[in-house]
């Protein structure tokens, strides 16, 4: 410990700890741009690349950045002197000066890092006038938006895509007023390995990194009389969306979700969960077969679409582990244009399945080749919780005045065990409810903790009708490198793994609510719990236990791994090497 | 003339050779730009393959120092000192005359793969300034007549 005075406030703090989390512990606001806490990948990144953050230590020349300057016996550290105040807003202002001034268009308006110190800061005007760096570069890929104007350098992107991901697509490249961020060769990311999972896009300080969007094209189907335009949201967008509209974070607002998409204007209102159930139903069918017959093992989840990505990038000689099912939207937007298309006689060239995910990487996923049937994608547009919520917005929606409306039906009926696809962990725990119920006839232990939680590694042995099984939930990319090499050495010993490529799961993913506490305990700690609770809530909790889908299975798809089921529901892996 | 598969061996000889892994990355590059001329995208993906490391830290290092170049270099390149002792001695007329007789600007290469013009700053040689390089060759005392030596030496009139 060691004894420091910040403003004259005495306090005794760790000795490796920085100016800027001491300062924190007493409430002295010191502002950041680069600095990027990552609690729940137990990432702190300092580059002390903005210097924003820099504070007055007596007895120092230059004055230091609070977030890579280590507190030190009898330290005295002022963080509000006039020389302070007038550096920090310097290098604001030279950072404007180099930015564009679009505010009012840009997608981070309201929610952008910069903007909010400018404003702290009560910047009114910019006294430097000079050369750009950087002119207005759009680059848009299947999912993610670049724009090369409004990078700051803070180099946060890259530490997404690099430590927390191990992707390694982005970097610095060229030199001085040149640098810039971008993948090799400056091409569009769609090109490259990038998996879009968007995390990069969630720990943007400005508008730099963003989505793809496509609110207009939906606009355009909804207002077109002749189309069908049918409407599904994932797990995690009911316990996120509330956010943009003032809810405390992880609160479910389902039944307003179902209502604003009424109100939006799509003809019939459904659920993903119903596709996740039915992926449980062929998912843990497959797995029973993999372990009957020893092969192909471990099972690994591929609802994640950066996840299969990856795979496909980096492990090509592994693509047969993957199950062979299609991720839960496409599995629904299957049904749509086929079974549901069939019951209410409408041509499945003109129903348009419509997805709102809390995912990036969706929107790239929509686009594969192998997802369609007869000719028809199985999934036309996918929208962003964050889309969504602008959606509302733009027609003046009162979220929080709306009634609570419930799903259509067929497709929106769903189990507890379609609730936590969202978070990590809770494909694995539903797959495992469903074998078990199946095999057992029963199934009397619903809750595997051990595989629940933020924790980028976690694993179970369970026992199913006398079988003892070894599973395993990983997320972060970085982390299924790490159990896709140990498959690589020989050395994994378990039979079904799940993969996420987001840190905590579906409920961190790239298309979430933006927060200023980027990758938090708590902010992504209240989201899952907020989807235990639905699951909680739910009668059914075991996806053998949804009529809808044993109906679906009677009239139409006969049984779990049947060859209509997989025409409609199951995929292929191609190599990307 | 050596192929590119020729080339592409010679460096991956050169990589086994010293055991190079990541830490070496400035030093294969160094290679490569000297085996191939320059570094296109082929190589950086083969050296970053070889080192295991992720291309976009390959592209990272090449554009980073300017010694690298992505572009390729005619096979005589000619440097113009724009030092401050050439300069004053008239080395931005010899660059002008350069750039007039090869019909190209300071840094390109002429379209038959010839010549590329280009400067630098200083290379110790002020007591000859202006000073012209080619292929590491110096001209001193340069003057407008020397443009047309040096391109006559060179095949290029």
């Amino acid at each position: 410990m060691v004894k420091i005075r910040i403003n004259d406030i005495p306090l005794e703090v760790d000795e490796d700890m920085s100016i800027l989390q001491a300062a924190r512990l007493v409430n002295i606001y010191i502002p950041t741009l680069c600095y990027l806490s990552l609690h729940i990948v137990h990432e702190h990144k300092i580059n002390a690349s903005c210097r924003v953050c820099v504070v007055e230590v007596k007895g120092r020349r230059n004055l230091a950045p609070a977030c890579s300057t280590k507190c030190t016996e009898g330290m005295e550290i002022y963080t509000n002197t006039k020389r302070v105040i007038r550096a920090r807003r310097t290098v604001v202002e030279l950072l404007l000066s180099d930015h564009p001034q679009e505010c009012a268009m840009c997608e981070k308006n309201t929610k952008c890092q910069l903007q909010r110190i400018a404003a702290k800061m009560n910047i009114r005007d910019i006294p430097y006038r000079g050369e750009i760096s950087r002119p207005n570069i759009y680059i848009e890929s299947a999912a993610i938006k670049r724009d090369k104007a409004k990078c700051i350098l803070c180099g946060n992107c890259i530490e997404a895509c690099s430590k927390v991901q191990d992707v390694n697509v982005l970097t610095y490249t060229h030199r001085g007023f040149k640098t810039f961020v971008g993948p090799a060769f400056d091409v569009n990311l769609d090109t490259t390995k990038c998996v879009s999972c968007g995390q990069c896009v969630m720990v943007c300080p400005t508008g730099s990194l963003s989505q793809t969007v496509v609110t207009n094209e939906v606009w355009n189907m909804i207002h077109d009389p002749t189309k069908h335009v049918v409407v599904q949201i994932a797990p995690a967008v009911r316990v996120a969306l509330g956010e943009e509209f003032g809810y405390e974070i992880g609160v479910a607002t389902t039944g307003k979700i179902v209502t604003s998409l009424r109100k939006l204007g799509f003809d019939r209102v459904f659920d993903t969960n119903f596709g996740a159930d039915l992926t449980i139903m062929e998912e843990s069918n497959e797995l029973i077969e993999r372990l009957s017959s020893g092969e192909n093992l471990p099972l690994i989840t591929s609802c994640c679409p950066g996840w299969v990505k990856f795979i496909e990038n980096e492990y090509p000689e592994y693509l047969n582990l993957p199950s062979s099912c299609k991720s839960p939207h496409e599995m629904f937007g299957a049904i749509a244009k086929s079974f549901y298309a069939q019951k209410v006689g409408i041509d499945p060239k003109d129903i348009v399945v419509v997805s709102v995910m809390p995912c990036l990487a969706k929107k790239k996923e929509a686009n594969r080749e192998e997802l369609q049937n007869g000719g028809f994608k199985n999934v036309d547009y996918v929208l962003t919780t964050r889309e969504l919520a602008d959606m509302i917005q733009e027609i003046g929606l009162n979220f929080d005045s709306l009634e609570n409306g419930v799903f259509d039906n067929p497709l929106g009926e769903s189990t507890g065990a379609a609730d936590i696809f969202g978070v990590s962990g809770g494909v694995l725990e539903a797959a495992l409810r469903n074998a078990i119920l199946t095999l057992e006839g029963k199934c009397p232990t619903l809750e595997f903790k051990n595989v629940r939680g933020y924790e980028g590694f976690k694993e179970a042995e369970v026992s199913i009708n006398g079988t003892k099984l070894k599973v395993a939930a990983v997320n972060g990319l970085k982390n299924a490198r790490k159990i896709m090499e140990a498959i690589k050495n020989g050395t994994c010993e378990y039979q079904a793994i799940e993969v996420m490529a987001c840190p905590g799961g579906c409920i961190n993913g790239g298309g979430q609510p933006f927060h200023k506490r980027k990758m938090s305990r708590t902010v992504i700690g209240k989201r899952i719990e907020g989807l235990y609770m639905q699951d909680r809530s739910k009668k059914q909790r075991v996806s053998a236990q949804n009529t809808s889908i044993i109906q679906l299975y009677d009239q139409f798809l006969e049984r779990p791994g049947s060859e209509k089921a997989h025409e409609l529901l199951h995929t292929t892996f191609k190599s990307s090497k | 003339m050596e192929t590119d598969k020729q080339k592409f061996d010679e460096l991956s000889a050169y990589i086994d050779e010293i055991g190079a892994t990541s830490h070496e990355l400035i030093a294969v590059l160094h290679r490569a730009q000297h085996i191939f001329g320059y570094l296109p995208r082929e190589v950086q993906e083969f050296v970053a393959d070889k080192l295991h490391i992720p291309v976009s830290k390959v592209y990272g290092v090449v554009t980073f120092y300017s010694f690298f170049t992505m572009e390729k270099k005619g096979k005589y390149v000619i440097n113009v000192c724009l030092g401050t002792a050439c300069f004053v001695r008239g080395a931005d007329k010899i660059m002008k005359e350069f750039e007039t007789r090869l019909g190209i600007k300071n840094g390109e290469t002429t379209e038959d793969g010839k010549f590329t013009l280009s400067s630098l700053r200083c290379v110790g040689a002020c007591g000859l300034a202006p000073v012209v390089q080619v292929n590491g060759k110096t001209y001193g005392n340069a003057t407008v007549e020397t443009v047309s030596e040096i391109l006559k030496e060179y095949g290029g009139e």
